[in-house]
């Protein structure tokens, strides 16, 4: 029986095409009529989501139809001065211009911060909403063509602390098992994810796992998510207290000799040492750090290393941490204690952020690898690449999205070149991002909205949205998967892909360069991309348009056409050979609690934004959850003397937000839960811009802030309405 | 599902003879060797639980006709699927249905009709099944004059997919119906509008605002 036929549907004319929201990669039908789409469905038989979506991806694509989309490329009426730059935020302030001017001034303004200051002194943002072809070509632009390896994106905030840990036990860091392994789990950890929020459709799998396969689920959260009303044991652990914890975990294991001493004897190095240091981590010293009582990591430990196979997934709480690195250290030493690697069911498995973070990465959107985390100091594989793009390529790894922002400060960085990304309201501390934004000599930016940080720029450039250009994504689970146009872009905007090609072609004009690189910037199609692609990369040489087309999606390494794709890594070995026991010690360089700013905050999502809310607050979503919410639990309202729906003022030491106050038990005592998608009371006002040592990440979930009732209610749309009546936020302990 | 442990069955569908692993059901033995039959509730990634029993077959031995969908083959079955019995079940089902639901969105059943010959009109006149439409959030609309109780949009809600729990039954007999804990509007219920309800609803009753406001006459609000 299929499903209903409106009228209005033809199932043959609706476009098969990725989900632009999360890092699932959902299969969506889009149902267009009259260059509107009218209806999102998920086909049933297509891996990986077969069927099921979440709010975002079903109801929340309208975005790309809002009024205010950019459709031609805009020039700031007034230059702007280093140290001056000022925010345009009315339409006045910017004239419109053709692609030619726009895309001329850019190429000039670049090669003239060149001349002056170097290729270094520009920086790039790729974007993990783009396509991989997108992202690939940015790179490329900045390392051939301005001669810069400072090119970064969103994926240094989220999960840098895990990648810099898997990287250092067996040096990949992808999510090493497919999505679909997850129904018939035996038992798995869900640490640091709201999975039910952020990853819905994946948590759909996760508790079908529980409920009808018998899985057995520990989930270790300060906060009480979904995930928790799924698990046999919720480790509430207090917040940035993880390696104590996992660590406790491991001595039990160690102690009563349940560790799988084969897998260790085989595949590891460094147990010696690395038991050693556990010598002191019993559970009742983790339990006065973390406030889970001994039995209960003797009985999660017992649990995790007991099962045939167990598999971990874990999010932003165990990497945007001072110490996010060591987390997943801590995570990684259990794995390869009890063998929970290589096979079905088992895994390290950061859930990633974005639709297409995975797939960024690989396409060398990072300072220090080209694609598939080919290194760019690596003499043979950089020697590769100048063969290739037919030109010399520097050999110093470039600066972090972090240190880019610090770089501007101290005159290293110049000039920013921002695809598709919002970091004024991802990065953390906005007011120290911000000064660094005004001190830019040059700042063109590529996008399909206005947002919080492109209004400082010079130059915008109107792009397409996903549903309006070809491409591939690749999902959480290293699943490459087709982008198929369904509509025309808006205006004048064009493709990213489109839009970078174009630039480099005028770049290289305009420096009338010898180079043999520069006959290679034309391209008829994104597939012409990936093919190029492709023969820099063996890791992806097996994967073609054509065969995407024929199975839906393949995962990653696949080196030949015949090679199957390879749903789950590390059977045999580990990029680095053996994996690595790297001792930790407990130690936290966050920001904690004191007597002027006594509550604890941690930052994150809800159900129905999106990041930044760029393409959300413009969405139906919108209406779901239409203001910031301050979470707290009801033992602090009750003692501060506010009450749900009262206005507060949140103040840390970087600046302070205005937001209603939504009271739940959801988080503990001593704990507020602010998320970060609302510009007009921005959470990375607050956070602190310190950072892990190792992955250059931030810690957003541990601030220190003081909540005080606000003097006045700030003049917001729906202000006047009770915070109850607005849409669906309520308590979902309640 | 047990599906390929123990010995191999083999049962006979209209005088084939088909082998399958135990734990297979009828529906899914026919169709493995081509044989259509109809179905209405049954989709392929729930749980089955034959609740239009438009799939029903004649069993050998059987009392009574058989759900194709959740009855398993057994070892030396006999199953036929296009007997007259089988046929005025099929046809009394689809005259109910028709006579009572707006099924004006489902051609399935549409096809079913006129296949099976079923004439609604015979029970024209009667009580239809009509609600008024319930617009109460941002995201999808419920239109249950469509609804044919399929049981799709309570399980997806349910184990089947989501473990929101947000839907289920209400009222008695002709008056049953799909409705939410104390009939609240959906944004106070559990609902997480993921809308895989939506997504598994085979008549129309349920779907996307934009969808629904563009099916809307000319001129309307």
């Amino acid at each position: 029986m299929a499903n209903h036929q409106s009228a209005l549907r033809n199932p043959h004319s609706a476009i098969r095409t990725t989900c632009p929201y999360c890092g699932v990669g959902c299969q969506i039908d889009l149902h267009v009529k009259d260059n509107r789409i009218f209806c999102v469905e998920a086909p049933f038989d297509a891996a990986p989501n077969y069927g099921r979506l979440c709010v975002k991806g079903r109801f929340g694509l309208d975005f790309v139809h809002h009024p205010s989309r950019l459709t031609v490329p805009l020039i700031r009426r007034v230059s702007q001065k280093p140290g001056a730059r000022i925010a345009a935020t009315v339409p006045d302030e910017w004239r419109e211009a053709s692609w030619d001017e726009a895309l001329d001034l850019v190429a000039t303004r670049l090669l003239d911060l060149r001349r002056r200051h170097g290729p270094d002194s520009i920086t790039a943002n790729a974007c993990a909403k783009a396509t991989n072809e997108d992202n690939y070509l940015l790179q490329k632009y900045l390392r051939a063509v301005i001669g810069t390896n400072n090119v970064d994106h969103c994926a240094r905030l989220c999960h840098a602390g895990s990648v810099a840990g898997l990287q250092l036990a067996i040096g990949s860091s992808a999510m090493s098992n497919a999505i679909a392994e997850m129904p018939d789990l035996e038992c798995f950890m869900v640490i640091g994810s709201n999975t039910a929020e952020t990853h819905p459709v994946i948590a759909t799998f996760l508790k079908q796992a529980v409920r009808k396969n018998g899985a057995r689920l520990i989930v270790v959260d300060p906060r009480q998510t979904e995930m928790t009303h799924f698990a046999e044991l919720w480790l509430r652990e207090k917040p940035g207290t993880d390696t104590a914890l996992f660590s406790a975990m491991a001595y039990v294991i160690v102690q009563e000799k349940l560790y799988d001493a084969p897998f260790v004897a085989a595949r590891t190095e460094g147990f010696e040492e690395y038991a050693a240091s556990l010598a002191e981590k019993t559970p009742e010293w983790a339990a006065a750090i973390t406030g889970v009582p001994s039995e209960d990591i003797r009985r999660a430990a017992r649990i995790y290393a007991g099962a045939r196979a167990a598999a971990m997934y874990w999010g932003m709480g165990i990497s945007q941490s001072t110490h996010g690195t060591d987390n997943t250290l801590t995570l990684t030493n259990l794995a390869l204690l009890c063998g929970h690697i290589g096979r079905p069911g088992t895994g390290l498995n950061p859930l990633r952020g974005q639709n297409n973070v995975q797939g960024c990465s690989d396409m060398g959107g990072v300072p220090s690898f080209y694609t598939a985390y080919q290194p760019v100091t690596d003499p043979a594989v950089r020697a590769a690449f100048e063969a290739a793009w037919g030109v010399p390529l520097p050999a110093e790894p470039g600066l972090t999205a972090t240190e880019m922002v610090d770089g501007v400060l101290t005159g290293e960085v110049r000039g920013w070149y921002v695809m598709g990304e919002n970091p004024l309201m991802s990065e953390p501390n906005q007011a120290h991002a911000r000064h660094a934004v005004e001190h830019l000599e040059f700042f063109v930016a590529q996008d399909i909205f206005f947002n919080e940080t492109n209004v400082y720029a010079d130059v915008i450039l109107p792009a397409a949205s996903f549903a309006e250009k070809d491409g591939t994504f690749t999902n959480s689970d290293r699943r490459v998967q087709r982008v198929r146009q369904a509509l025309p872009p808006p205006g004048q905007a064009r493709a990213d892909w489109e839009i970078v090609a174009d630039l480099a072609r005028r770049t290289y004009a305009i420096r009338n360069t010898q180079y043999a690189g520069a006959a290679s910037w034309s391209y008829p199609s994104p597939s012409a991309i990936w093919d190029e692609m492709r023969q820099v990369t063996p890791d992806f040489g097996g994967i073609s348009y054509a065969r995407l087309e024929r199975e839906g999606g393949v995962h990653w390494p696949c080196p030949s056409p015949d090679h199957p794709g390879t749903p789950y890594l590390f059977a045999d070995d580990f990029p680095r050979g053996r994996g690595r026991f790297w001792p930790v010690e407990y130690a936290t360089a966050s920001e904690l609690p004191d007597a002027d700013y006594p509550f604890l905050l941690s930052t994150g999502r809800v159900l129905y934004h999106w990041h930044g809310g760029t393409l959300t607050r413009v969405s139906a979503l919108d209406a779901a959850w239409p203001e910031c919410t301050v979470e707290m639990h009801s033992r602090d309202a009750a003692r501060l003397g506010l009450a749900g729906g009262d206005w507060v003022d949140v103040t840390s030491r970087r600046g302070r937000i205005s937001a209603r106050l939504l009271v739940t038990d959801r988080s503990p005592t001593g704990m507020i839960f602010i998320p970060f998608h609302f510009a007009e009371a921005a959470a990375n006002v607050l956070t602190d811009n310190r950072l892990d040592p190792r992955a250059k990440i931030p810690d957003y979930k541990v601030g220190a802030v003081r909540v005080a009732a606000a003097t006045a209610a700030p003049d917001r749309p729906g202000a006047a309405t009770p915070l109850t009546d607005r849409g669906a936020i309520k308590d979902p302990l309640g | 599902m047990p599906a390929s442990t123990g010995t191999i069955v083999s049962l006979t569908i209209n005088g084939r003879t088909v082998r399958v692993p135990p734990g297979t059901t009828i529906l899914a033995a026919a169709r493995e060797i081509g044989i259509d039959i109809p179905t209405l509730c049954y989709h392929p990634n729930l749980t089955a639980n034959g609740v239009c029993r438009l799939c029903v077959v004649e069993v050998v031995g059987a009392r009574t006709l058989q759900p194709a969908c959740v009855t398993r083959a057994a070892q030396d079955m006999v199953v036929n699927t296009e007997t007259d019995r089988v046929y005025t079940a099929r046809r009394v089902i689809l005259e109910l249905l028709a006579s009572t639901v707006d099924l004006s969105e489902t051609p399935d059943v549409l096809a079913y009709i006129e296949r099976y010959g079923a004439r609604p009109e015979r029970f024209g006149g009667g009580r239809r099944r009509e609600f008024p439409v319930l617009d109460d959030n941002p995201f999808y609309v419920r239109d249950y004059s469509k609804c044919v109780m399929c049981w799709r949009c309570i399980q997806v809600c349910a184990e089947d997919v989501q473990n929101t729990y947000a839907l289920t039954w209400g009222g008695r007999g002709f008056g049953s119906h799909v409705t939410t804990a104390f009939i609240e509007d959906m944004p106070d219920t559990t609902c997480v509008f993921c809308g895989n309800c939506v997504g598994a609803c085979p008549t129309g009753a349920l779907k996307g605002k934009v969808e629904w406001q563009m099916g809307q006459p000319a001129g309307g609000e």
